[in-house]
């Protein structure tokens, strides 16, 4: 399978990933490879067969919900919930401007 | 004090027991020969000499009333850097958080720490556990200290060296596609991929969530388990942990093993480089010799594994890594636009290999490919993981290699991704189904390169599985 160079824009773009011209010419190459061998699935008849949509979960299936109340242990405050971001003030995270006047 | 390269829990609960060495002194040793020792393998990403010396503390004030000091109270033990630590700089060898310090500690950790172990450091490994040779760090490769030419595994390459290195009795890595058992077999240490939800991951860095697992490295087999007995258990903060009671390892993995069936799996023995295939055969002569019955078995889609997996793992990777957008977690890149933004943040930070699975999984699950892909291949993994039933309910557990080679030379496949994702074919499986697989050293090639036998049984029966590697080991495995 080829992959082109403008596919790998396209999909980068979806992504929100940034690629050098470099990047792109490498990425298109790999993924044609990659993706060839992920074609061979194809050749197996799985109309029959469910999808893993679940890959364990022997209890019944509402056994992990819980009531809508705060759970202090993952309570996280203001402080430590900002201290890792890349820019934060008056308790918000700061973003380039979204909307232009 | 001991000789701290091959110190084993045993080891350190007896020699405080006896007073040859205070939990706070051993915690300075240890500290000291890790710090010293690791230029030469570059597995450890940082040292938390203030946890160690405080869990130390306590270690020596309950001992000093005589109180119990936990099941590894006072062993010291490496954490993957991919697990977060609360007030320790939890990096996942990624420059996108390269200072990123977690509010909470995972539960495994918390767990480590609750049984009084001593936290020595953070281990070095493949960005996001991403790869399978730890050369995808983005603070340098590790080598392999059984030989330092040679990549030691991935993606817990780091938490497999200190094992092996002696800088830490023990260690946590995660395994996605074989991320712990592959290392494990590379530097000649016990490693163990336990079930699917057997421990929380709750505050594991998310790689792929419907193939991570957290889990132990140790010099032996009982060291192991014991690990694992500290942190498995249903937590509620992980909405997939199981609720299945954990064993008693220590007493279960003692039973003999006369009579138990083991299967072979003829699909995982084409391909394999003689002398690690040689290997692997002789480790099962030692289980007949113990009374063990061995007959073939076949796993037909095993063919797929590696198609079904890497399309799995990067369609939850993309969705995974797509909170690293430059607002919440340290790293941005400036520009003048939101999005721009994110693009360059992300494009100026990660590295090229979590690009190529961003890139794959994007594609996946992208309009117009979902069925063909994505959907195929979840259909697939319920082929693969019905393989395993199947052959499981003929058969106690199943043996096979961990890898087709041993420890390859540092720069060897890094230039065909293809290459490398092929080397997984034996573990990933493993993840696709969910059953606990470990690997267990099985004697050395000519060259003195380790070979790990990896032994799968069924869901939650990590029992069965310690019990057949603790009577290989006893045994004394293969020279």
């Amino acid at each position: 399978m080829q992959f082109s160079k403008e596919e790998v824009r396209k999909v980068a773009k979806l992504a929100n990933l940034d690629l050098t011209e470099a990047e792109v010419e490498r990425m298109a190459h790999d993924m044609g490879e990659v993706l060839t061998h992920m074609e061979q699935l194809s050749s197996l008849d799985t109309s029959a067969v469910e999808p893993m949509t679940q890959v364990l979960f022997a209890a019944p299936a509402t056994a992990s919900l819980r009531e809508d109340a705060v759970r202090e242990k993952t309570l996280l405050g203001t402080e430590d919930a900002l201290r890792n971001s890349a820019l934060s003030g008056a308790g918000h995270f700061k973003v380039p401007r979204v909307i232009e006047r | 004090m001991e000789n701290l390269s091959t110190l084993t829990i045993g080891e350190v609960k007896q020699g405080l027991k006896e007073k040859k060495f205070s939990a706070v002194e051993l915690a300075r040793a240890a500290m000291q020969f890790a710090e010293a020792e690791n230029p030469k393998t570059n597995a450890y990403l940082s040292f938390s000499p203030e946890l160690a010396e405080e869990a130390a503390k306590q270690v020596d004030a309950k001992l000093a009333h005589g109180e119990d000091p936990g099941l590894l109270g006072g062993v010291p033990i490496a954490v993957k850097d991919v697990l977060s630590t609360k007030g320790v700089k939890t990096t996942c060898a990624s420059r996108l958080l390269e200072n990123y310090v977690p509010a909470y500690d995972a539960t495994a950790v918390e767990r480590l720490k609750a049984s009084g172990a001593l936290i020595v450091g953070k281990a070095n490994c493949d960005e996001f556990a991403m790869g399978s040779s730890n050369e995808n760090s983005a603070f340098g490769p590790v080598r392999n200290p059984v030989a330092l030419d040679r990549v030691p595994g991935g993606s817990s390459g780091g938490s497999a060296a200190v094992v092996a290195q002696g800088t830490a009795v023990a260690s946590l890595g995660s395994d996605t596609g074989g991320s712990i058992r592959q290392p494990a077999s590379f530097c000649g240490v016990v490693g163990v991929t336990p079930t699917y939800g057997r421990v929380s991951r709750y505050g594991l860095v998310a790689f792929a969530s419907s193939l991570d697992h957290v889990g132990p490295f140790a010099r032996n087999v009982s060291d192991a388990a014991l690990v694992l007995e500290a942190i498995a258990g249903r937590d509620e903060l992980d909405a997939t942990s199981a609720f299945a009671p954990v064993d008693d390892y220590q007493a279960e993995m003692r039973k003999p093993v006369a009579g138990m069936k083991i299967g072979i799996p003829k699909e995982y023995f084409d391909g394999l480089e003689a002398e690690t295939g040689d290997k692997i055969y002789a480790g099962l002569e030692v289980l007949k010799k113990l009374g063990c019955e061995v007959k073939e078995v076949s796993l037909p889609h095993t063919a797929y594994a590696i198609s079904c997996y890497y399309i799995i793992c990067t369609a939850e990777a993309s969705s995974n890594l797509a909170r690293y957008d430059g607002v919440r977690y340290t790293a941005r890149a400036e520009a003048a636009g939101l999005n721009e933004m994110y693009s360059r943040t992300r494009g100026e930070f990660f590295g090229m290999e979590c690009k190529r699975r961003i890139m794959l999984g994007t594609y996946v699950l992208s309009h117009g490919y979902y069925d063909a892909f994505y959907l195929k291949a979840q259909k697939v993994r319920t082929l693969i993981a019905g393989d395993f039933s199947n052959a499981l309910a003929d058969v106690d557990a199943l043996i096979a290699p961990v890898s087709p080679f041993p420890a390859f030379k540092i720069g060897e496949k890094m230039a065909d991704p293809m290459q490398m994702y092929l080397s997984d074919i034996y573990t990933i499986t493993g993840d696709l189904a969910g059953i606990p697989c470990m690997s267990v050293p099985c004697g050395k090639t000519a060259a003195g390169l380790p070979v790990g036998m990896q032994i799968f049984s069924g869901h939650f029966k990590e029992s069965t599985m310690f019990r057949l590697a603790y009577a290989f080991e006893q045994a004394g495995g293969v020279a």
